[in-house]
């Protein structure tokens, strides 16, 4: 199974997903910004990082280039597409996913290990997962408040279409600011998941705080061998 | 050389950290009279020549489909720098 | 239209030629407000046989200034010389003087590793003088040929409570974080530190690993006649030239340029793009020598490129690629735009070197080649400009022996002690000193300093902040890697600078060794006050033979450093703080040991005798506001034993968690061990009190060296103390971990919860700072 992992320029945790989805048994495939070539893959992972240096706004830039001019098009018609962080603003900047990530509500670059809830077991990307299940990911960013109109969000909920929201304790606050507490959404299909967390992060015994992050890659393996 | 300039604020029910922040620090400075900061991006495009009306329908295309990201910005102003006696810079 | 035509703007500005400097030997130049002594322009003259052009003055007098030529300290690291056996250089593949230095770490693998200040422009600019710092020194990683893999920042503020702490703390965080995350390196550690004598200036000093393999090292010299000099990253611009725009406008005849920026500002995207350039370009060999552009831009680079070579070198300076296309040529020389490197490629390569540098959008420009000559010689616009040595510039710079003499305050200083203070003798008391000193600045928790960093990119971390070292992988078959920590005590050092260099060593040492890690070489980052003051001169030779002899006792090689000068206001010199970071090698990172205990029943054992030592420790400082007295006393024959013990028993399995005793003694490592994870702990002190001949206080207290609590499974206890016992390694059973006791039960003196520890330890930064 061949998943692609995109490096734009200033990405950073392309080496991350590539090793966990060696991890689990696939064959990650490095994909060029500057090609337009998918090369074969079965699915798409946009890392994080800052690509073009998160400079008009993050993801503003990468989602022009040439490797999206073929993305696009696949995602929507059906190729299984996850964005990590950076990645999840490359997918909204595309129009992939709705709403839009904002700069975190305090101001600061955080990096933490955060509670998520999974509230979309049937993603993708996300198969492997219990309905309701709480997991453990890694958070680090300093543009991750996720916003959209009222309209959107009560369309994301209304469909089933948040895959993460971040666990709160009582009289508390998310880690940045996100509308509804939302860390991730899965478009119509659900073939394209966006999410502020880091799975690539959770992989490996020592190297992070926890496994969690492994399901994403399982599941996705099953979908292709299934599809 | 011609210059268009382009404005682009946060839509207004989009929050806005940064603005807040100097909100909060404009007192602290002696500055009680503001009651609200909002923070945009200011962009100023260069042409050879004149800005012509092809020009700024150029820039406004500019604007819309990159400069700004219409889910959270809107461009609230696009014009030539000459009109103004705006040197843009 | 007028018919005078002096002053027509088509009359290019006049340059300083060769033929001009040799033409006008008695033309005023401004050498003063450059900075340089009568007798060094005098030298100049004399290498030269003639007047220096103006570039060539700016060059001599920006490579001969204290930051870029170690004047004042050069005499001083003859120490370093003289105590570095022959066992010691076996370990270092490439040692003092280079960019950085380059340790062996086993299976092939090189760690190169150095640490650098960017004080006075973080004073000035927090967030982009402590971004440049990050920028300039991993591009000084990366001239080596390695993959920069980590990164630190050894922090030291003012007051907490001081408004002008409250400008500078939060800038230079967000710019240490902007830059290094943006970078995709991981930070791992590194201290923060408050002080008053900081306080006009803040101390920000910046450390990067990096791995390569072996064969992969490059060095910064040119040589081949022929091979092209290449400039390449990000374009010029005026950042950081300052003072150096009075020679441009000596120059200009009509008005003169606008006020140049003397902050350097960084882009870490464009350094992003340029490591993996650079990597690229390793990987492809098309590189013959190469040199990163830092303090003193082009002058330094080609200078010191050329002098480490064999020939000369030919620049043509009106090809390096501007920002800024009014800028002059002694601008352009010593201009500090970041983001730039230098390369030596053989003609053959050249055409490969700029298709990989294409790829990367990373903008490459051939702008001279190595000559057969000896002299570096630069032209502007097909005149020559800049005619001299290349060694007198870079390496034969001048040398100071300053004059040194140890301060008439210190004998009365090393006598007033903490003898004379109350101490604490109830439980309650000794529990409510342990809680003040947990609120304390120095000794509270840092997340929110450390939660504005990146930690796990790259996927290699092992271990970081707030355990004792941070540990990143560098092989992921086997799992070598490496530990790295870095420590100073600056009180300790102002009460005696040769015994605080040596007690910051030992603790980086101790550190390392906690985490489970053999310590392999040191760097070190010597922050000092003004070298024209005879008191700071004594403290700065005492430190660095501290160092040196330290080293020697310990085995561990210095590979290179930064010595930062002038960090005072007025009259007062911050205290001596010559920051420490030891470099450490592991078979298996995945072995290594953490700080906090987790499981119950485990056996803690204290290693290391304890003494009354409280001068200059933590609780003179926090319940006194007192500094004064002897450090406590420096055994380094104890820290390599006990190093050897914490690495065998890291490697056995015969200790779950391991914590060095440092600021704020046995009380506050117990403390810090159990926050870790939030498991408890009873501890009982009658034993080592009555071994050692001490209260319960002093126990608690003391900031005796050589010590540490380790968490020792009951299987292998009996494994661990006979190791002990054989190799001498004073060790007693202090306790044991209790999950149903809540926090800290110190049985017979005090008890104290979990959420009392976490309240005191956690709330003083976000009390200042905000969430």
């Amino acid at each position: 199974m061949k998943v692609g992992v995109v490096t734009f320029p200033g990405s950073l945790d392309d080496r991350d997903a590539a090793r966990a989805v060696r991890a689990v048994g696939g064959e990650p495939v490095s994909l060029w910004h500057g090609d337009a070539d998918l090369r074969g893959v079965d699915a798409v992972i946009l890392p994080g990082g800052f690509s073009y240096g998160d400079y008009l706004r993050c993801g503003a830039i990468a989602r022009f280039a040439p490797v999206m001019d073929q993305l696009v098009p696949a995602a929507r018609g059906g190729l299984p597409v996850l964005g990590i962080c950076n990645g999840f603003q490359v997918l909204t900047e595309s129009h992939l996913l709705p709403g839009a990530l904002i700069r975190n509500d305090h101001r600061k670059f955080n990096c933490v290990d955060t509670r998520l809830r999974v509230e979309n077991a049937q993603t993708a990307w996300t198969s492997d997962f219990e309905q309701g299940q709480e997991i453990t990911v890694v958070l680090k960013n300093g543009e991750g408040g996720f916003v959209a109109d009222e309209r959107t969000l009560d369309e994301l909920e209304g469909e089933g279409r948040v895959v993460f929201r971040y666990v709160v304790p009582e009289g508390g606050r998310n880690p940045n600011g996100s509308y509804r507490d939302i860390a991730g959404i899965t478009n119509e299909r659900g073939n394209v998941v966006g999410l502020m967390p880091h799975p690539e992060h959770c992989v490996e015994t020592g190297y992070g705080p926890s496994l969690d992050g492994l399901p994403f890659f399982t599941s996705i393996l099953k979908q292709v061998v299934s599809a | 050389m011609g210059n268009v300039v382009i404005d682009v604020m946060l839509k207004p029910e989009i929050l806005d950290p940064q603005g807040q922040a100097v909100n909060g620090a404009l007192p602290r400075l002696g500055f009680d009279q503001f009651t609200d900061v909002r923070q945009g991006k200011r962009f100023v495009l260069t042409v050879d020549g004149e800005v012509t009306d092809e020009v700024l329908e150029a820039a406004r295309k500019a604007a819309e489909t990159l400069l700004s990201n219409p889910v959270i910005e809107d461009v609230v102003s696009v014009r030539a720098a000459q009109d103004e006696k705006d040197p843009g810079r | 239209m007028s018919t005078t035509s002096q002053s027509s703007t088509t009359h290019a500005p006049h340059v300083d030629t060769v033929g001009d400097a040799g033409a006008t030997p008695e033309h005023e130049q401004p050498w003063v407000e450059l900075g340089l002594k009568e007798d060094e322009y005098q030298r100049i003259r004399d290498i030269l046989g003639r007047r220096p052009t103006s570039a060539e003055l700016a060059m001599y007098s920006v490579m001969w200034s204290e930051h870029c030529s170690y004047k004042s300290s050069k005499v001083h690291f003859k120490h370093f010389a003289d105590n570095t056996t022959d066992e010691m250089r076996e370990k270092l593949l490439v040692g003092i003087g280079e960019n950085a230095g380059v340790v062996d770490i086993g299976d092939g693998w090189a760690v190169t590793f150095k640490v650098e200040s960017h004080n006075h422009p973080s004073y000035v600019e927090p967030y982009q003088g402590a971004a440049t710092g990050v920028g300039g020194i991993v591009r000084d990683i990366m001239s080596m040929g390695a993959r920069p893999i980590a990164v630190m920042d050894p922090l030291r503020f003012g007051n907490l409570n001081h408004p002008d702490t409250q400008r500078v703390l939060p800038g230079v965080v967000a710019g240490v974080g902007g830059y290094g995350n943006c970078l995709g390196l991981p930070n791992i550690g590194g201290e923060v530190v408050f002080d008053d004598c900081y306080q006009g200036n803040p101390l920000v000093n910046a450390l990067c690993v990096g791995a390569m393999r072996r064969e992969d090292i490059h060095l910064a010299k040119a040589s081949g006649t022929g091979n092209k000099v290449i400039l390449f990253g990000a374009k010029t611009g005026g950042d950081g030239i300052g003072g150096v725009s009075v020679l441009a406008s000596e120059t200009f005849e009509e008005g003169g340029p606008a006020k140049r920026p003397a902050v350097q500002v960084g882009d870490p995207f464009a350094e992003k793009v340029l490591i993996e350039c650079c990597l690229d370009l390793y990987r492809a060999k098309v590189v013959d020598g190469i040199q990163d552009l830092g303090g003193a831009g082009l002058s330094c680079a080609t200078s010191e490129l050329a002098s480490n070579g064999d020939g000369g070198m030919q620049v043509e300076l009106d090809l390096v690629p501007l920002r800024d296309a009014s800028l002059r040529p002694e601008e352009i020389l010593m201009s500090e735009s970041q983001e730039r490197m230098m390369a030596v490629v053989e003609p053959a390569k050249l055409d490969e070197f700029m298709a990989i540098c294409r790829r990367w959008d990373v903008e490459a420009t051939v702008i001279g080649e190595v000559t057969d000559g000896e002299h570096l010689v630069i032209t502007w616009h097909g005149e020559v400009i800049v005619d001299v040595p290349p060694r007198s510039v870079a390496h034969d710079g001048p040398v100071y022996h300053r004059p040194l003499e140890r301060p008439a305050y210190l004998d009365a200083l090393q006598e007033n002690g903490t003898a004379a203070f109350a101490r604490p003798t109830t439980g309650d008391e000794l529990k409510a000193d342990l809680l003040t000193l947990l609120a304390s600045p120095n000794l509270c928790d840092k997340s929110w300093v450390t939660d504005q960093y990146d930690r796990y990119v790259l996927g290699n971390t092992a271990l970081a902040m707030p355990d004792d070292s941070g540990v990143v992988r560098v092989d992921e078959e086997t799992g070598r890697g490496v530990a790295v920590s870095t420590d100073c005590n600056g009180r300790f050092a102002k009460l005696d600078p040769y015994a605080g260099a040596q007690l910051a060593l030992a603790e980086a040492y101790r550190n390392v060794a906690t985490v489970g890690a053999t310590p392999l070489a040191i760097t070190d980052c010597l922050n000092f006050g003004s070298p024209e003051d005879p008191g700071v001169m004594w403290q700065f030779e005492q430190a660095v033979k501290g160092i040196a002899e330290g080293c020697r006792e310990l085995g561990v090689p210095v590979t290179g450093g930064n010595v930062s000068f002038y960090n005072q206001t007025g009259d007062v010199a911050i205290h001596p703080t010559p920051v420490i970071g030891v470099l450490g090698v592991m078979d298996d990172v995945a072995r290594r040991t953490p700080s906090g205990w987790k499981t119950p029943g485990q056996v803690i054992y204290l290693l290391g005798a304890t003494r009354d030592e409280l001068d200059g420790g933590e609780w003179a400082h926090v319940k006194h506001g007192h500094l004064g007295g002897r450090p406590p006393r420096v055994d380094l024959a104890g820290e390599k034993l006990l190093g050897e013990i914490l690495v065998n028993a890291s490697r056995d399995g015969l200790v779950d968690a391991a914590h060095d005793l440092s600021d704020g003694g046995l009380a506050v490592a117990l403390a810090e061990a159990t926050l870790r994870h939030g498991v408890g702990a009873r501890v009982w002190l009658e034993e080592v009190c009555e071994r050692d001949g001490i209260d319960a206080f002093t126990v608690l207290f003391s900031e005796s060296t050589a010590r540490v609590v380790v968490a020792v499974p009951r299987s292998e206890e009996v494994r661990f103390t006979d190791m002990c016992t054989a190799r001498g390694q004073v060790h007693a059973r202090i306790g044991v971990v209790d999950d149903q006791t809540d926090g800290i039960d110190v049985q017979g003196q005090f008890g104290v919860t979990l959420a009392e520890l976490g309240e005191a330890h956690t709330g003083t930064l976000p009390a200042v700072f905000g969430e």
